[in-house]
């Protein structure tokens, strides 16, 4: 009972980083139905701004300052990568807007191999590594503030999507662009905003995933971006609460397999879960189906 | 002559002027080898471009022609690698023929990798574009993550050792001819046409009776086919493989050779494999810059180029000798009447 509960927490951690990532991939798509491969990437640099805020600042930042300021970076950097690479694309076959984000994947993985080196950053703690003891439980002061945060960014989302303007704005324009454009929407800014939100999550997700795996390199963010993407179909390409529900049940579900099956299937059992759910309920959890026209 | 063959479109006498045109090039490289002008790591990167163009006009089946995105295709290349290697190791001392043991091995390599294709085939009937891409990717992963735990087999992550070097360059280049004009007659057939015909409009296609189901299939199991013999020759060069060799970067490249080489252009695929392949090996100093130019060139070409370098188009040896571009049938007659009686 134990282990299970323990592992339970270990699931929700692990969740909620493919959650915040998977968030990222759904709005994008919702938006401009591109799956934006570049995400991985964002996540990447997001460590990897973490790190430089947090120990190559001539200053100490207080944690939540590399966090506020991490997320900044990041969500200019999505922008702008939506700007250069898929803004002129957004016409275009689909196929070719896809194989830019694969070539947007590489080049900034690449890029950061080059600026950042072959050698792994090792991240340092940035809080404190005494565990929080509730009863016979001991827990991870970081798993805390992963779940704690993550929740909280989320709801945050949730809500902005829900009550404010600019979130009726790009529920608009994931129903339907030119009326959108009709109703006096501002369709490139409406763009730009659900990219830089969803990289800046996406980076969020990036220094808990660095801060937990210690190492920060320039593959950070392939498998992990992977998975979160899984998590993304899995919970219905396009819903908010479908990504973030499916980023749970992934993260819930690779640590069971690795607890309970074995930990060397658990790629392979992801995987097969995501053939899986394209066969039988393309849509997702929580998707609507969508008619085929003529 | 023409109409025995049904290949419309192609005169049977232009795939002689390019199969001699092959032969001539083969001839010049192969005299460059035997006579040491080219070092023995030159001629390991001219088969490793051979292999690339296996991969890529084999990939070209299922992207280029039947316009499925396919981002797993290098693991049929390691499905192919594994068990031609396996099948030679175990061979080895019963065939006593290079060549023989080459081509058993890649036989069962081509038929465990047909299977393999159709595993993938199937749910490609049902899912497209993006949804069909992603399947792809997932199914690459899990075949790697099998080949990795099948430690008793396959050697797991540490990689196969002690494959028999038994390839060398006439018989990577004429295997990747015989593959590249199974695929171009291929294409160029009643079949071809049907699979073209899918890419261009699925509901109209089958609305005039073309078995969708049919060709989809075949495309994929075709691709995976050969992608085997690309494998196959791949192991066989080096000596050594290694899950980690194909993995999804390996996809993505061989889809980039294709993307810029034009998509449902075989000749595209060619030229961009010998670029693509070489170009790293010319700049070694900026062997660190490979993927930064790749992926450069892919963001780029898409942005400037969609269609990629050949687009649907041919390159054909007989431009060269006749610099007119279309032959009209006329002039044609009589030489062939002659050349029959």
């Amino acid at each position: 009972m134990e282990l299970f509960i323990n592992q339970l927490i270990n699931g929700l951690n692990t969740g909620s980083i493919y959650a915040l990532i998977a968030v990222g991939y759904t709005m994008v798509y919702g938006i401009i139905r591109l799956i934006n491969f570049a995400h991985g990437e964002i996540m990447m640099f997001g460590a990897y701004f973490a790190f430089i805020f947090a120990f190559m600042m001539p200053f100490e930042l207080p944690f939540i300052a590399v966090i506020v300021i991490t997320m900044i970076f990041a969500a200019l950097m999505g922008m702008l990568i939506e700007r250069i690479a898929y803004k002129r694309l957004r016409t275009a076959p689909r196929i070719s807007a896809l194989i830019t984000a694969i070539g947007m994947s590489l080049f900034l993985q690449n890029l950061a191999y080059l600026i950042f080196g072959a050698t792994p950053w090792v991240m340092k703690p940035l809080i404190s590594t005494e565990p929080i003891i509730i009863g016979n439980f001991s827990i991870a002061r970081l798993t805390v503030l992963t779940i704690g945060l993550s929740i909280f960014f989320m709801v945050l989302l949730t809500l902005f999507v829900r009550k404010t303007k600019p979130g009726k704005a790009m529920r608009a324009v994931s129903q339907d662009k030119e009326a959108a454009v009709l109703m006096g929407i501002n369709v490139n800014r409406i763009i730009s905003l659900t990219f830089a939100l969803g990289s800046a999550l996406g980076a969020l997700a990036g220094v808990f995933y660095a801060m937990q795996y210690t190492n920060v390199e320039s593959t950070l963010g392939v498998l992990p971006g992977l998975k979160a993407f899984v998590a993304a179909v899995f919970g219905g390409i396009g819903n908010i609460t479908g990504a973030m529900l499916g980023g749970y049940l992934i993260g819930i579900i690779e640590t069971f397999v690795k607890a309970y099956i074995s930990s060397k299937w658990v790629d392979a059992i992801v995987f097969g879960l995501l053939i899986l759910t394209l066969l039988f309920k393309p849509s997702g959890l929580l998707g609507k189906n969508e008619k085929e026209k003529v | 002559m023409m109409k025995k063959f049904e290949f419309k479109n192609l005169k049977t006498n232009s795939v002689f002027i390019n199969l001699a045109a092959v032969s001539i090039i083969f001839l010049l490289i192969f005299v460059l080898i035997v006579t040491g002008l080219l070092s023995r790591y030159i001629s390991s990167i001219l088969i490793l471009i051979l292999v690339m163009i296996i991969m890529s006009t084999s990939l070209n089946i299922a992207t280029g022609f039947l316009g499925q995105l396919h981002l797993g295709h290098a693991a049929f290349m390691g499905i192919g690698a594994y068990t031609a290697s396996l099948l030679a190791i175990l061979l080895r001392d019963s065939i006593g023929s290079d060549v023989v043991l080459f081509i058993t091995s890649t036989v069962g390599a081509m038929i465990l990798a047909g299977l393999a294709g159709l595993l993938i085939g199937w749910p490609a009937l049902r899912l497209k574009g993006d949804y069909l891409g992603i399947m792809t990717l997932g199914f690459g992963e899990i075949v790697k993550t099998i080949i990795t735990n099948m430690k008793g087999i396959t050697n797991g992550a540490q990689g196969l050792y002690g494959i028999p070097k038994i390839m060398n360059f006439p018989t990577a280049f004429w295997t990747t001819v015989i593959v590249v004009l199974t695929i171009f007659l291929f294409m160029n057939s009643r079949h071809g046409r049907a699979i073209l015909s899918i890419r261009e409009d699925e509901i109209a296609s089958e609305s005039v009776g073309i078995n969708i189901s049919r060709y989809k299939l075949l495309g994929f199991v075709l691709a995976s086919m050969f992608a085997a013999v690309g494998g196959s020759i791949f192991a066989f060069n080096i000596g050594f493989i290694a899950p980690q060799q194909f993995n999804f970067l390996r996809s993505v490249e061989i889809f980039v050779i294709v993307v810029l080489g034009g998509m449902g252009s075989l000749t595209g695929s060619i030229i961009a494999s010998i670029v693509l392949v070489s170009l790293p090996e010319l700049l070694r100093e900026f062997s660190s810059y490979r993927y930064l130019l790749y992926s450069s060139l892919l963001v780029i070409m898409m942005l400037f180029r969609p269609q990629g370098l050949m687009g649907t188009r041919e390159f054909s040896f007989t431009r060269i000798f006749k610099p007119k571009l279309v032959p009209t049938n006329d002039e044609e007659e009589p030489d062939e009447k002659g050349s029959d009686s």
